[in-house]
């Protein structure tokens, strides 16, 4: 072999070598932050975390009973302000829309998905939170689910699209109207799909914070109905870990891990059901 | 289905009036109605994004004029308010992440287009969109109790010590500075950059490659010189795309970078950002026109990212289209 030769074969191990390294030390991070939370965490973990209400500073113990609620409650506003307009929206551009309003309304929900989620946050305050003058549920919950809406929009139209046309012209040629085609037989044979967008969808709101600063704002106790701020566990988790008490930062640990654990166990099972892959940039 | 549109359009178009009201009766028009108005709600929705956003800025625009994005006091007491710190905080801070992310990224992404096995690259990649689901409030979390102490205590003296002369890494080390959020921000924008990079990779042609490798390239060399110009108007999308997300950051970002509206020409040095400010000042701000400000700032942002979501969805169209098969 020529020394050229040698020089370009090392060139080669060397280089992928690096980008092997690259792609390894990126997935470490993800084992890092799994190991590094259940440390910290874990510990700080009792029935009481989450069943008590907060406790106010220099009393121990205490749990975000009330946090995990308003989460969950937050979750239900975004699914029903945001989901049912993203999803008939990805049924327009998939079964209904002509070819130039649905590529403006595919540049449209590209363009909303990209929007900061601070901006969103702000949006929520100028449209609820102004004309009611107090932050409330409500406010964040649509903050939130119009931060569902893009995912939801092209999660079901790509869904609706896999389905076989051969599957349309069957129900069609039995003398089913259109709606009737699509409502049962596409949509049910894509249905398995869809659920699995609306989850990775969940999965992404569920942790977002920045949006619910002023629009949910916090909550020490339970904040009844929908109309009051209301405390949630990634503000939460916020609110705690820049707070100076050690005691404060044991339980923004404990928030940060059942939230990872959530997430991340909703992203698995999502992507795990879902034989087709789906990008993070499409879903 | 599109054959069969056209022929139902056109047939419908004939019969009429008649047709209509048989077509409702059978609730054809009545669920396009309804689809439509949802497809129609989401230009609604965008369109009164937009108006509310320029609407609520308005004192502040009136006031400060085009001034706003380039003067640096920003005193809610005086309530006198300049853009450019935080401006200069987002780019920074944006600009630090890619320069960390982008050649890691790309790197990472070629070894798991180009080089593992399927099964191995579908894992880690799978694993690698895991990190992407991660909420920011946490990288926030591990950024003010892990990254901050280890860059303070072993990182930023060691770069003081070895590239102190240029001014960027000069100053007072504090830890919580536009180096730390940067470093932070890179960590969150990787896997965007691998998932995308990975998928442009993976469109460009096999022959493209096979061509090279007949011709005696290495396989780096078939990589470097082939595959990735030719994926390169995508890559570039994907960095974009990660800027994006970069400039809108905030929990993660306002945790680790100081809070101190400054411009500096030090990394090292605390700073603030566009979307930190709105996230800890809204609440606090006391004035009409201080909200108007911070309202402005949101604007700012958001036309910002739009116009690089924009090109940057151009880029990734157009290389995956080329490419043939988009994934």
């Amino acid at each position: 072999m020529s020394r050229r030769l040698v020089w370009r074969k090392f060139v080669n191990v060397a280089m992928f070598g690096l980008s092997g390294l690259a792609a390894v030390v990126t997935v470490s991070v993800l084992f890092f932050i799994l190991g590094y939370l259940f440390w910290h965490g874990a510990s700080a973990l009792s029935w009481s975390f989450f069943t008590r209400l907060p406790k106010p500073v220099g009393e121990a113990g205490g749990g975000m009973a009330n946090a995990i609620v308003g989460s969950a409650k937050l979750l239900l506003l975004a699914i029903a302000t945001g989901l049912p307009v993203g999803f008939l929206g990805g049924v327009y551009l998939a079964e209904f829309g002509g070819r130039t309003i649905s590529f403006f309304v595919r540049y449209t929900v590209d363009l909303l998905n990209g929007v900061p989620s601070i901006v969103m946050g702000i949006f929520a305050y100028t449209v609820v939170v102004l004309p009611m003058r107090h932050f409330s549920a409500l406010a964040g919950g649509l903050a939130l689910g119009i931060m569902m809406i893009p995912i939801a929009v092209r999660s079901t139209e790509e869904f609706l699209r896999t389905v076989p046309t051969s599957i349309r012209e069957a129900g069609l040629a039995l003398g089913a109207s259109k709606w009737r085609t699509v409502a049962t037989v596409v949509i049910p044979a894509a249905l398995r799909g869809i659920l699995t967008g609306v989850m990775l969808n969940l999965d992404r709101v569920a942790g977002e914070t920045a949006p619910l600063l002023f629009t949910a704002f916090r909550n020490r106790f339970w904040g009844r109905g929908w109309n009051q701020p209301i405390a949630s566990a990634p503000v939460m988790c916020f609110t705690y870990a820049i707070s100076p008490y050690d005691d404060w930062h044991r339980q923004a640990w404990a928030a940060a891990l059942v939230l990872l654990l959530l997430v991340l166990a909703a992203n698995m099972t999502a992507r795990l059901v879902l034989a087709r892959k789906l990008s993070i940039h499409q879903v | 289905m599109g054959v069969l549109d056209l022929a139902a359009g056109r047939a419908a178009s004939r019969r009429g009036l008649r047709s209509f009201f048989k077509r409702l009766r059978t609730g054809d028009a009545l669920a396009h109605l309804i689809v439509s108005i949802a497809a129609a709600s989401i230009f609604f929705i965008t369109a009164l994004l937009v108006f509310e956003l320029t609407r609520n800025s308005g004192l502040a625009r009136h006031k400060f004029g085009w001034e706003f994005l380039w003067t640096r006091t920003w005193d809610p007491v005086k309530e006198e308010f300049g853009a450019l710190p935080f401006i200069f905080g987002t780019v920074v801070t944006s600009a630090t992440a890619l320069l960390i992310a982008v050649p890691l990224g790309v790197a990472a992404s070629v070894f798991l287009a180009e080089l593992a096995p399927r099964r191995i690259s579908n894992l880690l990649t799978f694993l690698i969109e895991l990190l992407a689901a991660v909420p920011s409030v946490i990288y926030g979390l591990l950024g003010i109790f892990v990254l901050v102490p280890v860059l303070r205590s072993e990182v930023m003296p060691a770069l003081k010590k070895t590239l102190g002369f240029l001014p960027l890494f000069q100053g007072p080390i504090y830890g919580v500075s536009f180096f730390a959020a940067g470093v932070l921000l890179a960590i969150m924008i990787i896997p965007f950059i691998i998932s995308v990079s990975r998928e442009v990779l993976l469109a460009v042609p096999a022959e493209q490659r096979e061509a090279a490798l007949a011709t005696g390239a290495t396989r780096w060399e078939a990589t470097w010189h082939v595959v990735l110009p030719y994926a390169r108007a995508g890559i570039i999308g994907s960095a974009f795309l990660a800027m994006a997300r970069a400039l809108g950051e905030t929990m993660a970002v306002t945790m680790v970078i100081g809070n101190n509206p400054q411009i500096s020409a030090s990394l090292f040095a605390p700073g603030y950002t566009i979307a930190a400010i709105i996230a800890n000042e809204f609440t606090e701000a006391t004035s009409d026109l201080y909200v108007h400000a911070l309202i402005e700032l949101g604007l700012v942002l958001f036309l910002v990212t739009i116009v690089i979501n924009g090109f940057a969805r151009l880029l990734i169209l157009l290389t995956t289209r080329r490419g043939g098969t988009p994934a």
